[in-house]
């Protein structure tokens, strides 16, 4: 595997003026993504982790430091189409069909439309959905219409995955199955993932590498490199490895908290 | 089909009073011509019956109660009368003819269609402007509210007037007052529709690095539509108001506020409410046609209709 650093972030801050004065979302914020990374950021609320996903994005701009993606600013990077972005909710237009909601990037980007049916058929069958193509959003259950988003960020073949607590809303059993599905089709696909959540376990097994962050302000308190292998069944958690991880993780996110608690 | 139950019951009860308001309103009237007609009434002068409320009076002649549903030229017409006079005027005409209720509906309701057109059309693309720029936001937000806080029954005249003194007369300046009224509705819903997408929706598509006009085609038009429907629903109804009043002060022939108007000069009551009456029915029909096509519509974009 070679150790191509896709996205860098240093010295990165970011200040919010809101009524109440400044909010202090990011502070010295220094870290490296490598090409295939699967990065977690977890943290509780208010520790900036979804917002420096969307610094990465290019959705906030940072007010002092410097980030790179594919060697380009964010901006130029979002413009480049670089990254596909998960939201909380699935956010499909109602109004759309679910093929159509997985064209939707591709007609804004003016793939042909052999080309657009070719790619929604392929990211269905990537996310298990296949033959739903012309469902409505509502016929679908919530699990599956967040799958559908994530193949709707599939479908124009960017490098990079952004996904800011995709599963969040899901109940746990869903959750376990799209954590499984979404490894599965990570070593398929070979991209890079950053995935913001604030379940330990969830980080734990998705991830190469975890970024533990603390609020006021938002800052990384620790990152930790898994030593898990890439192939993780779902029983993987019950090893001993996994648990001593998933401790220093919490032992981390409690460093971040001592002064509030 | 539930909700037919609670309609009727609502319009029986205003049947009811309806029924109940017609003797006392008729009873003086009843009670002079019952006199003429040699009948017993009681007191017996004009003059003693006005110290009597209708109440009073109807309750010392209870013989007369009946005439009042009946009398030619009523000051409350009981239904059956307005009835009988709607059946006579549109079925009973041809409906070229001028005392067909369908001619001066027709009258009425082409610049009503029209109006509602050139109001909709206006009012979609302040919208768009408001929603789009920000000196259109704060520029013409204000005016298209004052704009509805001058009286449109003082205004109606005027606009007739000068764009008669202009030559423009007939559908035109009738259609110009129903858009009038009939654009404001759209641009407050447009607005708020075109709006409606949230900031997550929106980022959605900054990350596709989308234009404005995509967004506006793929998310802000179509996110729009359930407020679109709504507007368009109290526009079309705004709009037949606006003829109508368009018709009543500048001497029109013919529409449904043509009849209101003749109906009062000429002592006809019966002509005014059977106008009043279609009118109603027209602007509830064109309501009506708008929430069927809203509902097929909505439900075939995947959402509810409210």
């Amino acid at each position: 595997m070679s150790q191509q650093t896709i996205i860098t972030a240093r010295n990165l801050d970011l200040t919010f003026e809101t009524n109440d004065g400044p909010v202090h979302a990011l502070k010295d914020v220094n870290l490296d993504i490598n090409k295939g990374d699967f990065v977690s950021f977890i943290g509780p609320s208010g520790c900036g982790k979804t917002t420096f996903l969307r610094c990465i994005a290019g959705l906030e701009t940072p007010t002092a430091g410097e980030i790179s993606v594919n060697g380009m600013t964010p901006d130029e990077a979002r413009r480049a189409r670089a990254y596909g972005y998960v939201f909380q909710a699935a956010g499909l237009y109602p109004w759309r069909t679910i093929g159509g909601n997985i064209k939707l990037p591709l007609e804004i980007m003016g793939f042909d439309k052999a080309e657009q049916s070719d790619r929604v058929k392929r990211v269905l069958d990537l996310v298990d959905l296949t033959g739903f193509d012309r469902k409505f959003p509502w016929q679908l259950s919530g699990g599956m219409q967040q799958r559908a988003s994530i193949a709707r960020a599939l479908a124009f073949d960017a490098d990079i995955l952004l996904m800011d607590e995709p599963f969040g809303a899901l109940d746990e059993i869903v959750r376990d199955h799209l954590n499984e599905q979404l490894l599965q089709l990570w070593a398929r696909t070979e991209k890079t993932i950053a995935f913001v959540t604030h379940s330990i376990p969830e980080a734990v097994y998705l991830s190469t590498k975890i970024v533990v962050m603390s609020p006021r302000p938002g800052r990384i308190s620790d990152v930790i490199e898994s030593t898990l292998p890439r192939e993780r069944p779902l029983d993987i958690r019950d090893s001993p490895e996994f648990i001593e991880i998933a401790h220093r993780v919490r032992d981390g996110l409690r460093a971040g908290h001592s002064d509030d608690v | 089909m539930k909700s037919v139950l609670p309609i009727l019951t609502v319009i029986a009860a205003i049947l009811l009073f309806w029924v109940v308001c017609v003797v006392p309103m008729n009873m003086h009237l009843v009670a002079d011509q019952a006199q003429r007609d040699a009948l017993v009434v009681t007191p017996d002068t004009p003059a003693a019956r006005q110290d009597y409320s209708g109440v009073g009076l109807a309750l010392r002649n209870t013989h007369l109660i009946p005439l009042t549903y009946n009398y030619v030229r009523p000051r409350l017409p009981s239904p059956h009368q307005v009835a009988g006079e709607m059946y006579k005027t549109i079925f009973g005409q041809r409906i070229t003819s001028k005392r067909s209720l369908v001619f001066h509906g027709w009258v009425t309701l082409a610049p009503t269609l029209l109006g509602f057109l050139i109001g909709t059309t206006l009012g979609i693309l302040l919208a768009v402007g408001i929603v789009y720029s920000r000196v259109m936001d704060l520029s013409v937000m204000p005016w298209a509210i004052v704009s509805q806080t001058i009286p449109i029954l003082a205004l109606a005249p005027m606009v007739i007037v000068v764009l008669g003194s202009m030559g423009v007369q007939g559908l035109i300046p009738k259609s110009i007052i129903a858009a009038y009224l009939s654009f404001f509705p759209v641009v407050v819903g447009m607005v708020k529709g075109l709006r409606s997408p949230d900031s997550m929706q929106l980022d959605l598509l900054r990350t596709y690095s989308a234009s404005k006009s995509q967004g506006f085609w793929a998310l802000r038009l179509p996110a729009s539509a359930p407020y679109l429907f709504a507007s368009l629903k109290i526009g079309i109804s705004a709009s037949l108001v606006g003829t109508i009043v368009a018709e009543l002060p500048t001497g029109a022939r013919a529409g449904f506020g043509a009849r209101m108007l003749v109906g009062d000069q000429y002592g006809q009551p019966l002509v005014s409410w059977a106008a009043l009456f279609a009118a109603a029915i027209t602007a509830a029909a064109l309501v009506g046609i708008f929430s069927v096509i809203e509902r097929i519509t909505l439900k075939r974009m995947g959402m509810n209709a409210s």
